[in-house]
């Protein structure tokens, strides 16, 4: 346990050394204060606005260091060769992975949860208080948070069998078509054969849906969230990257370095 | 006999190349090899000749196609024994945003040290690399072979029964390489067994007990280097001055070679003091007789020209 | 690894993935609590919209038609009443997208029709044309959906002869365009009018939605036409015996009639207590009858 921790951590002090993180934040910041702007011209829905953008933005800005770092993650310690030192320790290969993993999830939390703090800011800001029908946004974000992670494995699981470009679109592409699962799922008319939209149907189960953690709706206008789904969603994730982390590590384990 | 340290029996391991990975490139063929524990072993031979091939496969970076190795008895497939292993890898790169002492304090943590031992061990490691001063620099602005001495730091910080080095002494000045040689034995002297790859024999010759000659993906031929080169000393050489005015020597001299006033001349040793006799009557200032003895270099340029010989004959029968 | 790590491998791949099965559908069960069709338009400010979607603003529109054909459809089919959010849906995407044809054409359709087939409010589908066509003033179809919109839902003749009269001074537009101008212009409202342009829609929609709705259309003409002529017959019977009849088989006995007279679905027409022609109670015909207003 002590050694995949080692690894994580070590993964999250190099994410904080690498300013490329700090950039996305100050990024993420300039959209809050934009947001602010807009919300003062359009009157009335200043909270519907800020929510909206604001989540936007930290779901973008996630996305964007999920796909790009969680690709390098382990390409970069192949191409760099900083691997081989490593893997002479008595550090097994699904160590590395789940270790790399670990580090990137916390800095993509303490990155998200920056930016949340930065968005509950500025909606306090317009509205100068802070209701309980605000929590939505709170779980709006650890749905976010929940999401990114899923990506992460994603990309980890095709940079360890192919090149890092095609882990970036591949990972990006899958990403796509989990958004379009719904409309997967309700298409509706005799204009396909019916045993292609089954296979569809049967496809767009077990795809990842990121769809199902898009609740940007309900935390814009303050409705509450069910618990439900709060935990349904909490369980998807983990059994998703489960999946996922256990096939990239297996891959990983048998991948001869150059 | 105790267990060889390192147990290495009919490794093999073929690189698929290719369109669509179809052809294979055998790039060690049936390797089997004994580093017994305590020795100092050198892993000689020629750039692509499969040295660092047989240590990336012993250290479980890459897998074998056939064979299998043991180190300290235990299959190399069982990682919890690298605790006892220190590598060294070829060209060695390290997380350039760390400083020297960040990247040993990170690989130390993989052995059950405790946090006090660690840094302990860290600043011992540092000093004797001699990188004292720039351990708090980042390893960005490391030079070649600053990097290098990082690198065997990490080999050896944790006390490893075995260390395996490969090519040690590349990037290194000479006085990096005298630092180098002083640690393996050093190391030595604390009862270790060293496996390294080399290519300058030089080094092989001053440092190993036995050493392993591959080309070609294949064991040459493995010993002593005394061993190898035969035991068979090929003479005496004489290195003398003669004044102008000698006589008499005339036959000795017409198989000497001449710079400028200094002979240098080759007689069998059994013949060596009639020389002696005939040179010194004749006037001849004798500077030095030395044993002619062939060197590691010779042995090995004859394998790598056999291996090359070999090779293009079957490339002739191919065609 | 191993053939038994292998297997175990596989193993847990399958069973998470069912595991992840079973998750999806509940886990679309509690997003359906959730979602709202209000979160459809979460930016109803169209001008906020469009600046929001830079050059991607066609792609916008095209996402957002998508969303106003199912928005409409699960609607139509669900036979509910509520389509408030058909004209915000509506106008963001065609400020996204000012080109995009369908949104005026069945935009318009959707919005002038009267519930419970559309939203009711034909002054939003004049302006949501009248917008079009100033964006695409080459269009003639538009002054077409202009003149239909003004013709049947609005009843105002003239104005709808002077939008049939525009589109035809295209040289690509419909032939007929300019005589019809006239002849409402003369005329004004009339059943000949009306049937000639729900027959032209039918036989040129493509839209299996829009050719249906002009199909009804059709039959309820048929209907009023049939009601007409059987009331015609009545009163023919009251000249003949003093009353007015009281059932249909009393026209037919009488030789006034043929034959029971049927309504286009095959369902036959009866008296009201007043001697009326009507479509029959059962007939489908029957609820679109009390929200078509006569003349339609």
């Amino acid at each position: 346990m002590t050694r995949i921790g080692t690894v994580a951590l070590n993964t999250f002090r190099e994410a904080v050394r690498d300013r490329v993180l700090y950039n996305l934040v100050f990024f993420a910041l300039v959209m809050m204060a934009s947001a602010i702007l807009v919300g003062q011209i359009s009157i009335d829905i200043e909270q519907i606005v800020i929510v909206s953008l604001g989540l936007s933005a930290i779901s973008i800005m996630g996305l964007l260091i999920s796909v790009f770092i969680g690709v390098g993650l382990v390409s970069k310690e192949i191409d760099k060769r900083t691997l081989y030192a490593l893997l002479a320790k008595p550090l097994r290969r699904w160590e590395f992975i789940l270790g790399k993993f670990a580090g990137l999830a916390l800095t993509l939390t303490v990155n998200t949860a920056a930016m949340a703090a930065g968005l509950f800011l500025a909606l306090f800001y317009v509205k100068h208080s802070i209701e309980r029908a605000d929590t939505a946004v709170l779980v709006a974000v650890y749905f976010i948070l929940l999401k990114l992670a899923l990506v992460v494995a994603l990309a980890m699981l095709f940079s360890c069998f192919t090149t890092p470009l095609l882990a970036i679109l591949f990972t990006a592409g899958l990403y796509i078509a989990g958004l379009f699962v719904h409309e997967m799922r309700a298409l509706q008319g005799g204009l396909i054969d019916p045993a292609f939209r089954r296979l569809l149907q049967w496809i767009s189960y077990l795809l990842p849906n990121f769809e199902n953690f898009d609740v940007m709706g309900a935390a814009a206008h303050g409705r509450a969230i069910p618990g439900a789904l709060i935990a349904q969603n909490t369980v998807y994730a983990a059994l998703y990257c489960a999946i996922v982390l256990a096939v990239a590590a297996a891959i990983f384990s048998q991948r001869n370095l150059k | 006999m105790a267990e060889p340290a390192i147990d290495i029996e009919n490794l093999t391991k073929d690189y698929p190349y290719g369109f669509l990975q179809l052809k294979k490139r055998r790039s060690l063929e049936g390797l089997t090899m004994q580093v017994q524990s305590g020795e100092v072993f050198g892993f000689l031979g020629p750039n692509g000749a499969g040295k660092s091939t047989t240590i990336k496969l012993l250290m479980r970076l890459i897998f074998p196609t056939a064979g299998s190795a043991r180190i300290l008895g235990r299959p190399i497939s069982d990682i919890s024994m690298h605790g006892d292993i220190g590598y060294l890898p070829e060209q060695p790169y390290f997380y350039d945003y760390l400083t020297a002492a960040e990247v040993l304090d990170y690989f130390a943590r993989f052995h059950d040290f405790t946090a006090t031992e660690r840094s302990e061990r860290v600043q011992r490691m540092l000093k004797k690399v001699g990188l004292e001063s720039a351990g708090r620099i980042q390893l960005r602005k490391y030079s070649k072979g600053m990097l290098q001495r990082v690198g065997l730091a990490q080999a050896i910080l944790h006390d490893p029964a075995v260390v395996v080095l490969d090519e040690p002494m590349s990037g290194l000045d000479p006085v990096g390489r005298r630092e180098v040689r002083d640690i393996i034995l050093e190391l030595k002297k604390q009862g270790k067994t060293v496996l390294f790859s080399t290519h300058i024999l030089s080094d092989a010759e001053m440092l190993c007990d036995r050493v392993g000659v591959i080309v070609g993906g294949k064991l040459q031929g493995v010993g002593a280097p005394s061993e190898l080169v035969g035991l068979k000393a090929q003479g005496m050489e004489i290195l003398f001055e003669l004044p102008t005015s000698a006589t008499g020597v005339g036959e000795l001299l017409a198989q000497a070679t001449r710079t400028g006033n200094r002979y240098r001349l080759q007689v069998e040793e059994s013949g060596l003091y009639a020389a002696m006799e005939r040179l010194s009557a004749a006037g001849a200032k004798i500077l030095s007789v030395t044993q002619v003895k062939p060197s590691l270099e010779e042995y090995f340029m004859h394998l790598v020209e056999a291996d090359r010989a070999q090779a293009s004959a079957v490339e002739v029968r191919a065609k | 690894m191993s053939a038994k790590g292998h297997i175990a491998l596989l193993l847990f791949v399958l069973l998470g993935f069912a595991g992840v099965w079973r998750l999806q559908q509940r886990i679309d069960v509690q997003q359906r609590l959730v979602e709202s069709e209000d979160d459809q338009v979460m930016l109803r400010s169209s001008k906020l919209v469009k600046s929001l979607s830079l050059e991607y603003a066609p792609l916008m529109a095209d996402i957002y038609w998508t969303r106003v054909v199912q928005y409409f459809g699960n609607k139509h089919s669900g036979k509910q009443v509520d389509l408030r959010l058909l004209w915000p849906l509506l106008d963001v995407t065609s400020v996204l997208d000012p080109h995009l044809m369908p949104v005026y054409h069945m935009g318009s359709m959707f919005l002038s029709d009267a519930a419970p087939r559309g939203a009711g409010r034909p002054d939003l589908a004049v302006e949501l044309l009248e917008r079009g066509l100033k964006a695409n003033p080459e269009e003639w179809r538009l002054y077409y959906d202009l003149g239909y919109v003004y013709y049947f839902d609005m009843k105002d003749y003239p104005k709808a002869s002077a939008a049939f009269y525009e589109g035809s001074k295209n040289p690509r537009a419909l032939l007929w365009m300019k005589t019809l101008a006239a002849k409402i212009a003369a005329e004004g409202g009339s059943t000949e009018t009306s049937n000639f342009l729900w027959q032209d829609v039918y036989n040129t929609a493509n839209d299996p939605l829009v050719k249906e709705n002009a199909l009804k259309h059709l039959q309820l003409l048929r209907a009023q036409e049939d009601c007409k002529q059987i009331d015609a017959a009545a009163d023919e019977y009251q000249k003949r015996f003093g009353r007015r009849p009281v059932r249909m088989s009393e026209l037919v006995q009488s030789g006034l009639l043929r034959g029971e007279p049927v309504d286009a679905l095959g369902y036959p027409y009866v008296l009201s207590e007043d001697g009326k022609a009507e479509t029959n109670p059962q007939s489908p015909l029957k609820e679109k009858q009390f929200t078509a207003a006569p003349g339609k």
